[in-house]
C-alpha cells in the first residue's frame, strides 16, 4: 500500500509538469487553432528565467581581503554579492537562497512578453496556413530558441537548488497513518505539485469566473460569432497565448530544482506533452490536465520493480521507457478524440 | 527515354551528369588556396549528399505527394542501419546483402507503423509517427539492447562470426571493390577524389530518383496528389484512399531504409541517435527547403543543408578575423560578434532560422524561388510550373 502511494507521489511531480505544459498547449490550440511545437522551448525559457535570476542575484563585488590567504599565500579575493551588501548579510543570503521561488515573479512578466511577441510577430501570420506549416515554423522557432540559450548558457546543466528550508524530505506517510519512514518524499516535489495545482486552479478559475475568460471560452466555441458581436477576439487570444506561455514558463521555473535545466529540456518535454494533449483530447483543458497526471503516474508505476519484472516475464522489458507511447497509441486508435475530447474537434 | 517525357529525360540526364561529375564540380578551388575550405569534394561529404538525397527523395514521395507530414522517418533510417550492420556481423563485409536486408527491414517496419498511423490524418498522424519514432528510439536504448548494443552503438567486432567472409577484405566492399578506396587525380593545383563508395551511392541515388520520377508521373502518383488536394472529396467518389497512402508510406520508408543501409555501408556503425526525432526533423527540413512535391527539390535541399552544415561548422573565429580583417577594428569586432553566433557550433541556429524563413516566405522552397525568379525575368516563355507541381501526370 505504501509502495503504491509512493509511486503515485512519484508520478505527481512529472505529471504536474506534463499537465502544465499540456494545459498551455491546449489553450493555444483551442483558442488560436495553432499547433505550437515551440511550447517546450517556452518551458525551457521559464527554467532559464530562474537561472538568470540566480545569476543576477549573485553578481558580486570583488574585494581583496589581506587577512586571508589562499593556498598559494596570495591575498584571497572575497566575493560579496551586491544583494548582501545592500540588504545586509542575513537578508541577502536569504534572498539568494530563495531565488527559485522569487523567479516566479521575474518569470511572469518575461513569459507574458515572450508570448505576446511570439504571437504578434510570428504565430499571427499562420492562422490561415495548414497545420503542417504551423508545426514546421514553430519547430524551427524551437530550434532557434534552443540554440540561443545554448550559446549563452552553455551546454551543461546549471544547478539551481531549492531554498534550504524546502530542500529536505517529508514524512508523508505519517499524515495518512502509515508507519514513520514508510513514505518519505522530497519536500520540493510536494511543493511543485501544490504549486501546479494552484496554477491549474487559477487558470480554470480565470476562464470560468471572469468576463475575459467567458469571452475566451466563447471564442473557443465559435470564434466568428464572438467577433460578429463586436468583441475584438484577436486581442484576447493574444493575451491567452501570453497566459499559456506564462503557465509553461512557471512550470519550468519551479522544475529547476528537480532537474538542473539544460538547453534541450524543452524538446525532451515537448514530445511527451504532445502525447499528453492527444491522449487528453485536443482542445479539452480538463482532458489535458487529467491525461498529464494519469500518464505521469502511469510512468512511475511502470518503473516499479514488481511491474517491471511482470512485464519482463511476458517479454516486454523496460516497459517504463515506452509505456506512455504505448498508451498513446492505444488511446488514439481506440478513441481518436482522446479521453475528454469534444466531438468533431480535430477528430480526423 | 525509359518511359519518361522529353522534359523529364532532360532533367534526369542533367542529374546524372551532375552526380557523375560531382568530384569536379564540388572542388572548384585549388587544394592549397584560401578558398579550399569551400570545397566539398571529399568522399565523406559527397557520400552524405547522395545518401541524404535518397532519404529526402523518399520522404518527398510521402510528404510532397500526399501531404502527410511524418515526424518519424528517422526510425526507418535507423532500422536500416541496424539491419545492415547485422549483415556485416553475420555474413561478411559485402554490402549487397546488407542493403537488401535494410530495405526489407525498413519496409516491414514501415508497414506496421504506417498501418497504425495512417488511420489518422493531419496533426494526429504527425504526432503518432513522432510517438512511434520516439518509442523506437527509447527501445533501441533499452529493450532492444541485445539487437542494438544500446548506447555504445552497433559495430563489427573481431570475434563476430562473419560466416561468408573467407579471405574477403576487412572493410565494406561490393564483391571485392572496397568502398573506401579512392582514386586521387591531381591536375595542376587542383586535386579531385573519385571514391568508390560515392559512386556506388550515386548509382543507387539515380535509381531512386528515376523511380520517384516514374511514381510522380504515374496514375498512382496522381492519386496521391488527389489525396493531398482533397481527401474528403476522394472518399465521396467511393475510393478508399488508405491503401494508396500506406503504399506511399512504405515506399518512403524503404527509401529511408536504403539510405540507412548505405550509411552503414560507408561506415559500419549504427547508433540510436540516428532515430531521434530531430533527425526526422532534418529530413523534413531538407524536403521543405528544396521544395516539397517537386522532383529535384529534395535533392537540392539535402545537398544544400549538408554542404552548409559542413562549411559553417568549419568556420571559426580566426577564419572570421581573416575575412573581416580589412575593416576597422570596431566594425570588425562587431561583425565577428554577430557572425560567430551563426557559424561553428552555432550552425543549428542558422538552420533553425533558415527553416523559419523558408516556411514563412517561401513555402515552396528553393524550387519555388527559382520559378519566381524565372517568371520575373523570363517573361511568358516559361508558363509551365516547375517539375509539374500542378501539371497533369502525363503531359
Amino acid at each position: 500500500m505504501d509502495a503504491i502511494l509512493l509511486q503515485i507521489l512519484n508520478g505527481l511531480d512529472k505529471g504536474s509538469a506534463y499537465a502544465l505544459i499540456a494545459l498551455g498547449l491546449t489553450l493555444i490550440f483551442g483558442t488560436l487553432g495553432v499547433v505550437n511545437f515551440a511550447h517546450g522551448a517556452l518551458f525551457m525559457i521559464g527554467a532559464f528565467c530562474a537561472v538568470t535570476l540566480q545569476k543576477i542575484l549573485t553578481i558580486s563585488s570583488i574585494s581583496i581581503d589581506p587577512e586571508k590567504k589562499d593556498f598559494l599565500g596570495n591575498p584571497m579575493e572575497v566575493k560579496t554579492p551586491y544583494v548582501e551588501s545592500w540588504f545586509g548579510e542575513a537578508t541577502g543570503q536569504l534572498i539568494i537562497n530563495w531565488s527559485v521561488p522569487l523567479a516566479i515573479l521575474f518569470a511572469i512578466p518575461v513569459m507574458l512578453a515572450v508570448g505576446y511577441i511570439m504571437e504578434r510577430g510570428l504565430i499571427k501570420h499562420f492562422y490561415k496556413r495548414p497545420h503542417a506549416d504551423q508545426i514546421l515554423v514553430t519547430f524551427g522557432l524551437a530550434i532557434v530558441i534552443q540554440e540561443i540559450v545554448k550559446h549563452y548558457y552553455g551546454a551543461n546543466p546549471i544547478p539551481t537548488p531549492a531554498p534550504d528550508a524546502l530542500r529536505g524530505s517529508f514524512d508523508f506517510g505519517v499524515l495518512l497513518g502509515f508507519d514513520p519512514n514508510a513514505v518519505i518524499y522530497p519536500l520540493w516535489r510536494l511543493v511543485y505539485f501544490a504549486f501546479s495545482a494552484l496554477v491549474i486552479g487559477a487558470v480554470f478559475a480565470f476562464l470560468q469566473f471572469t468576463t475575459f475568460g467567458m469571452v475566451v471560452r466563447a471564442g473557443m466555441a465559435d470564434r466568428e460569432t464572438v467577433g460578429l458581436l463586436g468583441i475584438n477576439i484577436d486581442r484576447r487570444f493574444t493575451l491567452t497565448f501570453g497566459i499559456a506561455a506564462a503557465v509553461a514558463g512557471l512550470a519550468g521555473v519551479m522544475y529547476t530544482p528537480i532537474n538542473s535545466p539544460n538547453y534541450h529540456m524543452g524538446m525532451d518535454f515537448l514530445v511527451l506533452s504532445f502525447v499528453v494533449v492527444v491522449v487528453g483530447g485536443m482542445g479539452s483543458l480538463p482532458g489535458a490536465v487529467l491525461a498529464g497526471f494519469l500518464l505521469g503516474i502511469l510512468e512511475s508505476f511502470a518503473a516499479m520493480n514488481e511491474v517491471k519484472s511482470f512485464f519482463d516475464a511476458i517479454y516486454l522489458p523496460s516497459i517504463d521507457q515506452i509505456i506512455i507511447y504505448l498508451v498513446a497509441i492505444i488511446v488514439l486508435l481506440a478513441r481518436p478524440r482522446g479521453l475528454m475530447g469534444r466531438k468533431g474537434v480535430m477528430e480526423e | 527515354m525509359l518511359g519518361l517525357t522529353k522534359r523529364d529525360t532532360g532533367l534526369f540526364i542533367l542529374v546524372i551528369c551532375v552526380t557523375a561529375l560531382a568530384p569536379f564540380i564540388m572542388n572548384p578551388f585549388p587544394a592549397d588556396s584560401a578558398m579550399a575550405q569551400f570545397n566539398a569534394g571529399y568522399p565523406d561529404l559527397m557520400q552524405r549528399f547522395v545518401i541524404f538525397g535518397i532519404f529526402a527523395i523518399g520522404f518527398n514521395i510521402l510528404f510532397g505527394l500526399t501531404g502527410y507530414l511524418s515526424f518519424g522517418h528517422a526510425a526507418f533510417l535507423g532500422a536500416g542501419s541496424y539491419a545492415a550492420v547485422w549483415m556485416f556481423k553475420l555474413l561478411s563485409y559485402n554490402i549487397l546483402p546488407a542493403i537488401v536486408l535494410s530495405v526489407i527491414v525498413a519496409g516491414l517496419f514501415s508497414v506496421i507503423i504506417g498501418f497504425i498511423s495512417l488511420r489518422r490524418s493531419g496533426i494526429y498522424f504527425s504526432i503518432l509517427t513522432l510517438a512511434f519514432a520516439q518509442m523506437s528510439f527509447a527501445m533501441a536504448y533499452s529493450v532492444l539492447t541485445p539487437l542494438t548494443n544500446g548506447e555504445t552503438g552497433l559495430q563489427v567486432y573481431n570475434d563476430d562470426p562473419q560466416w561468408l567472409k573467407g579471405n574477403g577484405p576487412d572493410a565494406t566492399h561490393f564483391f571485392g571493390l572496397e568502398m573506401r578506396s579512392t582514386f586521387d587525380l591531381d591536375i595542376g593545383a587542383w586535386s579531385f577524389a573519385f571514391n568508390v563508395g560515392y559512386y556506388f551511392c550515386a548509382v543507387l541515388m539515380l535509381v531512386a530518383f528515376y523511380l520517384s520520377m516514374r511514381i510522380f508521373r504515374s496514375p498512382f502518383g496522381l492519386m496521391l496528389r488527389a489525396i493531398k488536394t482533397n481527401q474528403t472529396r476522394l472518399n465521396y467518389t467511393g475510393l478508399n484512399s488508405r491503401p494508396y497512402t500506406l503504399a506511399a508510406f512504405v515506399i518512403s520508408g524503404m527509401y529511408a531504409g536504403l539510405a540507412g543501409g548505405l550509411m552503414a555501408s560507408m561506415d559500419p556503425l549504427a547508433g540510436a541517435e540516428r532515430m531521434q526525432w530531430t533527425a526526422s526533423g532534418e529530413v523534413v527540413l531538407m524536403t521543405i527547403l528544396g521544395g516539397a512535391g517537386t522532383l529535384l527539390g529534395p535533392l537540392l535541399g539535402a545537398g544544400f543543408i549538408k554542404y552548409f552544415e559542413n562549411i559553417f561548422s568549419k568556420i571559426n573565429e580566426s577564419v572570421l578575423h581573416g575575412w573581416f580583417g580589412f575593416l576597422p577594428d570596431g566594425i570588425e569586432n562587431g561583425l565577428i560578434w554577430v557572425a560567430e553566433h551563426f557559424v561553428g557550433s552555432g550552425w543549428h541556429l542558422t538552420l533553425g532560422l533558415l527553416f523559419m524563413l523558408i516556411v514563412i516566405f517561401l513555402p515552396g522552397g528553393l524550387m519555388e524561388g527559382a520559378t519566381r525568379i524565372r517568371n520575373r525575368f523570363g517573361g511568358d516563355k516559361n508558363k509551365k510550373d516547375t517539375e509539374g507541381k500542378y501539371a497533369p501526370a502525363g503531359e
